[in-house]
């Protein structure tokens, strides 16, 4: 505590800081960047993000997926539904990081500062998307690795990427919102558990013929089957059939249109 | 007061839990420029008084100005001119004291490199210049501390929140919060304070309102409270319990209020003078040849100011 030196120059009374809807840009990649240094901060937790949904796909691949009902190559059927349900699992990792965020003293901080109020979300959400796209990645690289080959050209290969990003920007709305409601990381613990048969209760492994009938529409009805089918499809896998991609946009945007607002409404009712 | 020197303005502010009122018609003028104490037991709102100020909490009721604006109408104006230390450092705990500062001062609007220089400065300013990469996890309660209040003053506030700034730390974080304050308040900012101690609010603040149950039951300065509870008291423990009858005859203490306590051969009692009561009594109680265990001058308990400003009402309450 020596010196009291200030470059402050009391930029208060500049007009230009107070237009904070001007700032929401800048705010809210300060809040990415800081997401990108927790990473920096703690690589072995981004390693063990990456690796648990590729030794799911190994588990599958060659211990216990039977590929039930499937024709053709199951490694070929097998990974389009692991891609899927990576995104799904993805909405546990948001819930995690929200709940903790607004468990933690920092966010006090944020919210008494002038700063763009959707920003601390945004964030979350961008680099979240990013943690995805690397995964994804990462599974379409040990995809290659065990043989499966995408088979739809490039436009395919994109279009399906682009429909697993599309799911997982949903779940993403949906793990703020769910966070926020359950508040406290115990709750959450027992969301995510329920993360587990919905993402299970797909055709990501099987196919919905070879289920109960009962079963069988419930699968159908998954969006995530939506996705997953598109994803089939466009990577010229087995099981992909058409007329789902318009499901695997409308789904995700539906999710997102009833989410999103939720999500906001509850965070703007923190000061309630 | 006048208008234009207050930095805070309070007209009877109230705020609901459910069914819990923690603000109940709570009124408060602070003096700009000065350091104002909010003294309460927990739960008295000292908390959400705080959380509303800082624009966390919205008011059910009331009319609120801080520095010059509306907190309702117009927070983020409010919030360019606050800082906050609440009660939990509000700090990353994965990144440096660096990135926390620079974080913090890049949402502040002031620019990567002004942010950066600014983050330098504090960072010398609170002897944390030396933390290097280390996270704010591995830090100790008082450089947490030291750092949390850095990052409350990026903007160099007009006015700052301390919200128990020293709850749950050492006496050595104590003093370096301390110290830091006092540094403060001769930069011309306004600061409010909320504490459970006295000494603390007597050691910091210029006035002081004693809060409880959402509302302010008295306001003063430390002197004037202290002595409206009956200034200092002597505590006299015995080796026997059965003289203390005794020894309040003998005792040359000033004033009605002596309390006695047989299971802990104590009595207490208010003194006028601290130097003339204390030689008083080692001197009467010599002379009687009362043996005494522990002669003690202390300030009036947080407890003992209660009792005196809510009356006996409140005992039978807690009873």
């Amino acid at each position: 505590m020596s010196t009291s030196t200030s470059t402050y120059a009391g930029g208060a009374g500049s007009p230009k800081r107070y237009a904070t809807r001007a700032y929401a840009l800048t705010d809210s990649w300060t809040m990415t960047r800081r997401e990108l240094a927790h990473w920096v901060r703690q690589p072995v937790q981004v390693v063990v993000n990456l690796v648990f949904p590729v030794m799911l796909l190994l588990m599958f691949g060659y211990l216990i997926g039977g590929g039930r009902g499937v024709e053709g190559s199951y490694v070929d059927y097998l990974v389009p539904g692991m891609l899927a349900l990576t995104m799904a699992f993805g909405l546990e990792g948001t819930m995690l990081a929200v709940t903790q965020d607004l468990n933690k003293g920092v966010i006090d901080r944020f919210r008494s500062m002038p700063m763009s109020n959707g920003a601390v979300l945004v964030g979350r959400s961008a680099a979240d998307m990013l943690q995805s796209a690397l995964s994804l990645a990462v599974m379409i690289g040990v995809g290659y690795a065990i043989g499966w080959r995408a088979q739809g050209g490039v436009p395919g290969f994109l279009g399906a990427v682009g429909l697993l990003l599309l799911f997982r920007f949903a779940m993403l709305w949906i793990g703020i919102y769910l966070a926020m409601v359950a508040g406290k990381p115990e709750l959450v613990q027992a969301v995510q558990i329920l993360v587990w048969p919905v993402g299970f209760l797909s055709n990501a492994l099987a196919t919905p013929d070879s289920m109960p009938g009962w079963l069988g529409t419930v699968v159908e009805w998954n969006p995530m089957s939506h996705t997953a089918t598109a994803a089939r499809e466009l990577f010229g896998a087995p099981g992909g059939e058409s007329g789902h991609v318009w499901a695997a946009v409308v789904w995700p945007l539906v999710l997102v249109g009833v989410f999103f607002p939720l999500a906001v409404r509850r965070f703007g009712g923190l000061s309630k | 007061m006048a208008v234009a020197d207050t930095a805070i303005t309070v007209e009877g502010a109230h705020k609901k839990y459910g069914d819990k009122k923690a603000l109940d018609g709570l009124d408060l003028l602070v003096g700009r420029g000065t350091v104002h104490g909010v003294l309460g037991p927990n739960g008295a709102g000292k908390t959400t008084l705080v959380r509303i100020l800082s624009t966390l909490l919205r008011p059910d009721a009331g009319r609120i100005e801080v520095a010059g604006h509306d907190l309702v109408t117009r927070p983020q104006e409010v919030r360019f001119r606050i800082g906050l230390l609440g009660q939990h450092a509000a700090l990353d705990e994965e990144l440096s004291g660096v990135q926390n500062l620079e974080m913090f001062g890049r949402l502040y609007h002031l620019g990567a490199r002004h942010a950066r220089v600014r983050a330098g400065e504090l960072l010398d300013r609170f002897g944390l210049e030396d933390t290097g990469r280390k996270p704010v996890r591995a830090y100790s309660g008082g450089m947490r501390r030291r750092l949390d209040l850095a990052a409350s003053l990026i903007t160099e506030p007009e006015v700052l929140f301390l919200d128990e700034p020293t709850t749950g730390l050492d006496p050595r974080g104590r003093a370096e919060v301390w110290a830091a304050v006092r540094s403060l308040v001769g930069g011309g900012t306004t600061v409010l304070l909320t504490t459970q101690y006295l000494e603390e609010a007597d050691q910091l603040a210029d006035r002081i309102s004693v809060v409880d149950r959402g509302r302010v039951i008295a306001d003063g300065t430390a002197d004037e409270l202290k002595a409206a509870t009956g200034g200092d008291r002597i505590d006299v423990v015995l080796r026997d319990a059965g003289q203390l009858g005794a020894a309040v005859a003998l005792l040359p203490f000033v004033g009605p209020g002596v309390t006695v306590d047989a299971d802990r051969r104590l009595l207490s009692a208010p003194v006028a003078d601290r130097m003339t009561a204390l030689s008083g009594v080692v001197r009467a109680l010599e002379e009687a040849g009362i043996e005494a265990e522990d002669v003690a001058l202390r300030r009036p308990t947080l407890d003992e100011v209660f009792l005196h400003l809510t009356g006996d009402q409140r005992v039978k309450e807690a009873a």
